[in-house]
């Protein structure tokens, strides 16, 4: 059993290894690697407000991503802003698109949510790719420099890696708090029993969008981090395959919960590059995952392991209560 | 006016070309509630199959037969022992055909390498036609042809065949459909089947004109999705205008902005869903 | 003449061709117990629903309180004063019986768009809730989640969230429904115990409790009002026993 003091003390060793992580490891590109993984986490965490809380699976959270990016890198590098005006501009824009993409999406629930999050993030692509004039086209935007924020320099990894820790730090505060908020435990009624909600005096749709608007908020967060750390930008970042991935990282972690999302963020970022560094088919992989997931573990992965491990030890100990372990959520995978 | 008429010509060529692959995605739909975010894939795997065949010896329209054929057997397949394991899970089972239109992307990569390639065009089809001081290429006018035919074919099947009785009852109601006695399941592997093949032979269809290449799956799959919204659920008339209205926008603003014509694609959606949100043609909301 | 609580005039709903609502027009004033019977698929939940604003009607006005709704939300009429409990109880089953009065409450509050200060941290709302949970005699459970309770606790448990918006007009929709002799008479004593200036209006088939309860019964069959009136004179009317008699 985990005692409260038991679960602070892991709590503090997890802090500890994260704060020390550029000490852990002094490889330059083992530290670039967790500032990915912090990056794709803040992401995740915010995809998984839609899909855990708002029981809203979207298949175009990269336009969050790669709106922000863009912006960022456009405006200080091509447009002459500066960098606070930069990415002020950046998050700003980006999270009007999401009052905009989340209007739109909202007409629709469920597989038509879906769909139209697919579309208008596959358009947004489309547009990367073919506004060359303004966007590179598929040579992407480049020249972005790395602020200085307060003096700090961001060009040295382990300062970068600090920096963009913080805002994951600053992610799981505020959402952890809007989890728990009036906001927040609307959302996840509506998630359970739209109609319900509805009778209570709930107004589902706006509740929807007011969520779906911070999401939107804070993969433009992620975006300008990931426009600071790749100093460039191309379609890659609008893609569907970014999307997906980021619906992986959600789904491995275990939809609904406040860490899950982190936690896949690092399984599937430190897979893409352990396997990139061996063969070159990602995509087959990234694809086999989530049909095996689908078919075999439909709870999620971390979730899944945790169900098979649990069933485990009661055929070890012959205890044949039966617990609520699998308890497959249905529509929430 | 000899601009508007040839890119009329050429969007409606390609609006036709989006029907083939939104018709059967959009009778999957309305049908078996599965959003089959394979279809892009198979599409563009049709259009490899047809190729190989074609550089094998074979002539263009056993190509086609071949690339139909092929991607009937794979979706059938997919259907019986992927989809049908998750009944009534429709976002698992959107989550499957998305990892295998993955599998299926990357794949083609691995056996058609990454370069883009033509598909040669039948020699009776080559040409063009003229009238006037205007040229219309003759397979251009051909695929236009074949949707309008397919068009009516599908229609007939659907209106007036008591396989599409069914398929009908069961887009309206599945519940009351299978009530009345209807199997459920072996009109699933029909419907999906017919999509699949329609999806395989359009893509080796589309061969001349758009040519083959890595990503030809992920550009096709959304105009598909914005069909659907645009036209509305099930709705074969709806896919029909749908596929014919992208077809004009996208050749127009391909034409008239070439960079922003993939931004003009919003407008559709926006005002369909914010005045009609059930499609032009729907009946019930998506 | 004071405005009515719920005045309805008109009111038809077709689905497809079929109309399960025919233009049904009702007048219920401030303070009623108003009881609507019928046999199944007379139309009593379609017409329950319209009222709640599950869906718009196809033809018709209703007004609440002198407001007319036919063209609001759900949600808008809740705050208006109506609440309403389900036929088939829809609950949050992981959430304890507390929690649950707490989403109902926060529902008619503005701190249902307030993404930051916990909701846990609210003491004033949840001794709200103990204290409603205690009406339904459900204090004692407060703790446990939905999933633990039995069927007769979770319909007290819909009455609960219900009452817990104070509402000025109830719906109730089979609330007896499914319970136990012992159960029965425990809601039938909430139910007579809910504050008189409360409007309720009520579908239910327990003949002897809704007829003990009703000021005012409606008879409903193939979507009409058929009979109307006080409870003496609906159970003498011949076209009642021609409506159960024919069932």
């Amino acid at each position: 059993m985990r005692t409260p003091t038991f679960n602070w003390v892991l709590w503090l060793l997890g802090l500890a290894a994260l704060l020390a992580l550029p000490w852990l490891v002094t490889s330059e590109y083992y530290i670039n690697i967790a500032s990915q993984i912090v990056i794709a986490a803040i992401l995740a965490l915010s995809l998984n407000l839609l899909i855990g809380f708002g029981g809203m699976i979207s298949l175009g959270h990269a336009a969050y991503l790669g709106v922000s990016a863009y912006l960022a890198i456009y405006m200080t590098a091509h447009a002459g802003f500066g960098q606070l005006s930069g990415a002020l501009i950046a998050i700003g824009s980006t999270t009007a698109l999401a009052m905009l993409f989340g209007y739109l999406s909202l007409r629709a629930s469920g597989l038509g949510f879906l769909m139209i999050t697919l579309a208008l993030g596959q358009i947004l692509w489309g547009i990367a790719y073919r506004w060359a004039s303004l966007t590179g086209g598929d040579n992407g935007l480049g020249g972005m420099k790395r602020p200085h924020p307060f003096g700090l320099d961001l060009t040295h990894p382990a300062i970068f890696y600090y920096f963009v820790l913080f805002f994951l730090g600053l992610a799981l505060w505020c959402i952890a708090r809007f989890i728990q908020s009036g906001l927040g435990q609307s959302l996840q009624g509506t998630r359970d029993q739209p109609r319900r909600m509805r009778a209570l005096g709930y107004n589902v749709w706006l509740i929807q969008w007011l969520s779906f608007v911070f999401a939107g908020f804070w993969g433009a967060v992620a975006g300008l981090l990931y426009a600071y750390y790749h100093q460039f930008v191309s379609p890659q970042a609008l893609h569907l395959t970014t999307s997906a991935e980021t619906l992986l990282m959600v789904i491995a972690g275990g939809t609904g919960t406040l860490f899950g999302p982190v936690v896949g963020a690092a399984l599937v970022v430190i897979l893409k590059n352990v396997v990139s560094a061996y063969i070159t088919r990602w995509l087959i992989l990234l694809g086999a995952i989530f049909v095996a997931i689908v078919l075999f573990m439909p709870e999620g992965l971390l979730p899944g392991l945790a169900a098979w491990i649990h069933r485990l030890k009661e055929c070890l100990h012959g205890d044949k209560k039966t617990t609520g372990v699998s308890a497959i959520t249905k529509d929430r995978v | 006016m000899n601009f508007w008429i040839i890119q009329g010509l050429n969007g409606l060529a390609f609006g036709s070309l989006l029907f083939i692959l939104a018709s059967g995605f959009s009778l999957i739909f309305g049908l078996m509630r599965i959003v089959n975010l394979s279809h892009g894939a198979y599409f563009m795997l049709g259009a490899y199959v047809g190729l190989s065949a074609i550089e094998a010896g074979a002539n263009f329209w056993v190509a086609i037969l071949l690339g139909g054929i092929a991607i009937c057997v794979l979706g059938t397949l997919i259907e019986r022992f992927v989809l049908r394991r998750l009944n009534g899970q429709p976002l698992a089972q959107v989550l499957v055909t998305l990892g295998i239109a993955f599998i299926i992307a990357d794949a083609c990569v691995w056996i058609w390498t990454g370069d883009p390639r033509p598909v040669p065009m039948p020699a009776e089809l080559t040409g063009a036609f003229r009238v006037a001081q205007l040229a219309f290429p003759i397979y251009r006018l051909f695929v236009i042809g074949v949707a309008f035919a397919l068009a009516a074919a599908l229609w007939f099947l659907l209106e007036r065949s008591r396989l599409g009785a069914m398929i009908r009852a069961g887009v309206d109601d599945l519940a009351m459909a299978r009530a009345m006695g209807i199997r459920t399941s072996l009109l699933f592997s029909a419907v999906f089947c017919l999509g699949s093949a329609l999806a395989g032979a359009g893509g080796v269809l589309a061969g001349p004109i758009l040519s083959v290449y890595p990503g030809l799956d992920t550009d096709m799959l959304p105009l598909a999705l914005v069909v659907v919204i645009l036209g509305g659920v099930g709705s074969l008339l709806g896919a029909f205008v749908g596929s014919l209205i992208i077809g004009f926008i996208y050749s127009y603003g391909q034409a008239l902005f070439p960079d922003l014509a993939y931004v003009i694609l919003f407008l559709p959606m926006v005002l369909v869903l914010t005045l009609r949100p059930t499609g032009l043609f729907g009946r019930q909301a998506i | 003449m004071t405005t009515p609580a719920l005045e309805v005039s008109g009111l038809s709903r077709f689905f497809g061709g079929l109309p399960a609502v025919r233009d049904i027009s009702m007048r219920v004033p401030a303070g009623e117990r108003r009881l609507l019977l019928g046999p199944n698929g007379a139309g009593k939940t379609t017409f329950f629903n319209l009222i709640a604003g599950d869906f718009p009607p196809s033809q018709g006005e209703i007004r609440i309180f002198g407001e007319n709704v036919t063209r609001k939300s759900s949600n808008q009429r809740t705050h208006l004063g109506m609440a309403r409990t389900y036929q088939i109880i829809t609950l949050f089953p992981k959430n304890t019986l507390l929690h649950n009065v707490v989403i109902s409450l926060v529902g008619l509050r503005k701190l249902r768009f307030n993404p930051w200060s916990d909701l846990r941290q609210q003491a004033a709302l949840w001794d709200e809730a103990q204290a409603t949970l205690a009406l339904v005699g459900l204090d004692h459970l407060a703790e446990r989640t939905v999933m633990e309770t039995s069927y007769g606790e979770r319909r007290r448990l819909e009455i609960a969230m219900a009452l817990a918006q104070k509402p000025k007009l109830l719906l109730l929709d089979e609330p007896l429904a499914g319970l136990s002799a012992d159960e029965r008479k425990d809601v039938q004593h909430l139910l007579q115990s809910i504050p008189r200036d409360v409007t309720i209006v009520m579908i239910e088939h327990d003949m002897d409790v809704a007829l003990a309860f009703a000021d005012v019964i409606t008879v409903m069959q193939h979507g009409q009002v058929v009979v109307e009136g006080g409870r003496a004179d609906v159970v003498a009317d011949p076209k009642t026993r021609e409506v159960y008699l024919g069932h």
